[in-house]
């Protein structure tokens, strides 16, 4: 930035939070609506199934006021829609009604909406919905998807695989035999999903009358939903407009278009009338996109002295039900191949992906999307290759990370690297871990029986995705932000943004980039967002994009509007607007500091004193200003996490006692709020790595879809995370800023499997899927003895 | 289907009468009938803890207690602990620490460290990470907010 900044840089608490804190946040459920209705889902109790038949009467007979609406009277009002991506013409996927019509694919898939006064009227009527269904055989175990005698997720399609490609580089086959020292090893990942604490929440209210669709709703990517409603409801843009309140949490899971948000404003549009739809943790269990979900093979190939020379991986990943609708739906599984191996010098490569259909919840985006495979499965590599070397794990990575000399690159598995602190930043874990002390610390505990594990992973976060990723793809997603910037007659000042605050704090941030450019204090602007009849038109929420992208457009903005203030106050002040600055809320002398004028008396003159300044000037106090990253594809962040663990070799249980991070974001705007996002971040890594994971029987029923048995972390269970920075502002931007929300989830999974892994080595055993359980580690161990 | 019953009750320090039907949880009643929507529903099953509210002096996971069960009784919900000033030294540590970020679990947690501080000692981390293990946050990763607890224990208690 132009000018040295007094807020920017700073750990400045947010205003949102004191509201928050008081008990004032307003969630989607919160709001209140004349005449509301409420909304229920019939949903499919079996993963696969014809409907031959479906009765409410004996709804309306329980529930007098209720209305039911199956799927076949839905679609009168909005068709089913298909996921496709136009760069990839052989993408496989099924028509999916936003309300299942004749056949239900997956264990929790509405088959109809039932609306009432009340939500528990309408769960009664819902209750009593009579649906005649004729069981098929589902896909439901991963592995044995692609088995030519696998039940096919929809019969008419032919066979489960949706996609299949190939990256390779070099000659990965010859490398891979050459090698001194070859390990592999073969992965799973479990299904999971992002667990909000606040469900997903949808108010949707059609105005026969001006024929106006108002939505608010608990959404990550309000333009996204204006659009699909829009074309889907076949209402004109223009009279769509998707509001977002506080946002009770999303990572992910609300970024997503669901069949549920459509029906209920084509009911509401059927209706007339606003109509409410909260989902129930159990819903939200089998309805939420889920993640992961992969079974990768890799191997990896060293010299001697532990230099890479080829790495191999196999994925397997899988799409649910359908592919999400909206957004290219293959990134899991695209993250896998083209980011494992990312931080290593290496010229040899072979990813192979293929995608399949199950009968289970569609899968989407959820934060760090595949990253947190990829770098599980490429540092475990690195801990074996080093220990077949005989090389300490730290020094093997130091060794084999790309230099700064071979950058610009392009990975083999497709990563345009610029730049990369990867050594800075592991020097500055080894020294806040004491890394050598805590190896004498296990080496001495060894010898009491106390199994500790240590591990050290590098990872690589790929944020603020640009256009070339969606534009080609056809998705009608914006990678742009924007912002309106104005100044308020008592100098004050209001920031207007596209960017949607779901409790990163971006707006906080925002006002610390205005105020800086203005040279006023971030208490003195405003920042309002989430309305897309309002706001500049923008993006959403969505990899780690807020700063990148919509805080370069509330800087480009604040300088377009500094400027109009500085010519301003060169008419009322009679001087060359190039001799002026702004600082301390005034427009000052460029060279005394002196104050001439007050932002305060900038903004009285302007909007209420136009009979006081020279004819012809036109005071313009407000700007707008729109960012589309054109510097590179995308901001890559990166870093090195640290863990240590004790695992009880009786019981099998994993102790977490230390965790690291030192992370490179570019340059930081505020560190109170990036810290907390690695922290959260990891946290949900770590629940990942052990706890997380939706339980499927043979069937497709998910067996824990409730709180009390799908396990998320909590706090008794997670370590005190210490976090470390290295800053090397991102390249082309003015701000220098790189996302910071995912990078703790991509490099937690991995730090502790390598860390149980050092743990158990000893003994001779090892884990590969994940989430490590007490069972998992206790039968590896009796693997090992027998 | 529907039975209803009258219930009378402090709530935040001031008397309320209702007719509710006996089926409503207390935080329905609360949200629903009253309007006091900073106490949230995550699970409706008592294990997220995002409901707690504080029932005749101790801390309740409204979800599995019924309206008809507070008859009687002297209910607390964040805006009352706000209004009174009880739990501002709370409060302002969770700011200053940027212990909250979506601010959904917030009010929970803000209830379970009120019952926490009225042990009248400091705790240690440990103790205070046990003590919050019915309250799930997705946000934080807990350090944030056991920092802000630990804060506002010196302040109360000193050391
Ligand atoms: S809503 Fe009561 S414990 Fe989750
Ligand atoms: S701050 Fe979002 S759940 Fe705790």
């Amino acid at each position: 930035m132009a000018d040295p900044s007094p807020s920017v840089g700073r750990p400045l608490p947010r205003s949102a939070a004191r509201r928050l804190a008081f008990g004032r946040g307003r969630y989607a459920d919160d709001l209140r609506f004349p005449g509301l209705l409420h909304l229920a889902f019939v949903r499919s109790p079996h993963a696969h199934a014809r409907i031959v038949r479906i009765d409410p009467a004996p709804a309306i007979a329980a529930v007098p006021n209720a209305r039911v609406f199956t799927g076949a009277d839905i679609a009168r009002v909005c068709g089913p829609w298909q996921a496709s991506v136009d760069n990839l013409p052989t993408l496989v996927s099924p028509p999916q009604h936003i309300v299942a019509v004749d056949r239900a694919a997956w264990q929790g898939e509405p088959v109809a909406a039932v609306v009432a006064a009340s939500r528990a009227e309408a769960e009664d009527a819902a209750a009593e919905v009579v649906v005649e269904w004729e069981p098929l055989p589902a896909a439901a175990i991963r592995d044995r998807t692609l088995d030519a005698d696998a039940a096919p997720a929809h019969p008419e399609l032919g066979g489960n695989l949706s996609y299949a490609t190939l990256i390779r580089a070099g000659d990965p086959d010859a490398a891979l035999a050459e090698a001194a020292h070859t390990v592999e090893g073969r992965f799973s990942f479990a299904r999971h999903t992002g667990v909000p604490l606040e469900p997903r929440a949808v108010i949707a209210d059609y105005d026969p009358g001006e024929g106006t669709l108002t939505v608010h709703g608990s959404h990550q990517a309000p333009w996204h939903q204006q659009d699909t409603l829009s074309r889907h409801l076949g209402i004109p843009e223009h009279l769509v407009r998707v509001v977002t309140p506080d946002i009770g949490g999303g990572f992910g899971i609300k970024l997503h278009i669901y069949g549920e948000e459509i029906a209920v404003s084509a009911v509401s549009r059927l209706l007339g009338r606003p109509v409410k739809y909260v989902a129930d943790r159990m819903e939200s269990f089998v309805s939420d996109v889920q993640a992961r979900d992969q079974s990768v093979s890799a191997r990896m190939g060293v010299d001697e002295d532990g230099g890479i020379r080829g790495l191999a991986v196999d994925a397997l990943s899988s799409f649910g039900a359908y592919a999400a609708y909206g957004r290219p739906p293959v990134n899991e599984g695209m993250m896998t191949i083209m980011m494992t191996g990312g931080p290593y010098a290496n010229g040899h490569y072979e990813g192979r992906l293929r995608i399949a259909f199950q009968n289970k919840p569609p899968s989407g985006m959820y934060r760090a999307v595949g990253q947190p495979i990829a770098c599980a499965v490429t540092e475990q590599l690195v801990d074996w290759a080093a220990d077949a070397a005989g090389i300490d794990p730290v020094d093997m990575r130091r060794r084999n990370y790309w230099t700064d000399e071979a950058c610009p690159l392009t990975t083999p598995g497709g990563i345009g690297i610029r730049r990369l602190s990867l050594g800075r930043c592991l020097d500055r874990l080894v020294a806040m871990m004491d890394y050598g002390a805590l190896r004498a610390e296990q080496a001495a505990l060894r010898r009491n029986g106390v199994h500790r594990g240590i591990g050290v992973a590098t990872f690589l976060e790929m944020t603020s995705i640009g256009p070339e990723r969606y534009g080609p793809a056809g998705a009608h997603v914006s990678t742009q932000d924007g912002a309106t910037v104005r100044l308020e007659p008592s100098g004050a000042v209001r920031c207007v943004t596209s960017v949607v605050e779901i409790g990163q704090g971006t707006h906080a941030a925002l006002a610390q980039i205005v105020a800086d450019c203005l040279g006023t204090a971030p208490q003195h602007v405003a920042v309002v967002g989430g309305d897309t009849a309002l706001t500049p038109y923008g993006g959403g929420a969505w990899a780690s994009r807020g700063l990148t992208i919509g805080g370069e457009a509330a800087w480009r903005a604040a300088q377009g509007l500094r400027q109009n203030i500085l010519e301003l106050a060169g008419s009322i002040l009679q001087a060359d607007p190039a001799g002026l600055d702004l600082a301390g809320g005034a427009v000052c002398d460029r060279a005394t500091r002196e104050a001439r004028i007050t932002l305060a008396e900038i903004g009285r003159i302007g909007h209420f004193r136009h009979d006081t300044l020279p004819p012809g000037v036109q005071p313009e106090l407000a700007v707008t200003r729109h960012y589309v990253p054109d510097a590179v594809p995308f901001a890559l962040a990166n870093g090195v996490q640290g863990s240590s663990l004790e695992v009880d070799t009786e019981t099998g249980e994993v102790r977490l006692l230390d965790h690291w991070v030192v992370e490179d974001c570019g340059r930081i705007v505020n560190p109170l709020l990036v810290e907390e996002q690695i922290r959260g971040g990891v946290v949900q890594g770590i629940g990942g790595a052990l706890f997380e994971e939706c339980c499927y029987d043979g069937e497709g029923q998910m067996l824990n879809a409730s709180f009390a048995d799908y396990l998320v972390p909590m706090a008794a269970e997670m370590p005190d995370i210490h976090v470390g920075h290295v800053e090397t502002p991102l390249e082309g931007t003015a701000l220098g800023a790189k996302g910071a929300g995912e990078a703790g989830t991509v490099g937690a999974p991995a730090a502790v499997l390598l860390a149980v892994n050092d743990a158990i080595r000893p003994l001779g055993a090892q884990v590969s899927s994940l989430p490590v359980t007490p069972e998992s580690v206790l039968t590896a161990i009796a693997a090992a003895r027998a | 289907m529907q039975e209803f019953a009258d219930i009378a009750l402090t709530v935040n320090g001031d008397a309320v009468a209702r007719r509710v039907e006996t089926r409503q949880h207390l935080v329905d009643f609360l949200r629903i009938e009253l309007g006091l929507t900073g106490s949230h529903l995550g699970c409706e099953h008592g294990v997220c803890g995002a409901c707690t509210v504080r029932v005749d002096g101790a801390v309740v996971r409204g979800c599995l207690m019924l309206a008809v069960q507070a008859d009687g009784a002297d209910v607390w919900t964040v805006e009352g602990l706000s209004d009174t000033g009880e739990i501002a030294d709370l409060q302002q540590a969770f700011i200053e620490r940027n212990a909250l970020q979506c601010g959904y679990c917030t009010p929970g947690m803000l209830l379970t460290a009120a019952e926490m501080l009225e042990a009248g000692r400091r705790m240690t981390r440990a103790e205070i990470r046990a003590f919050l293990s019915g309250n799930f946050c997705r946000c934080t990763g807990y350090h944030a907010i056991v920092d802000a607890i630990e804060t506002a224990m010196q302040g109360r208690f000193g050391g």
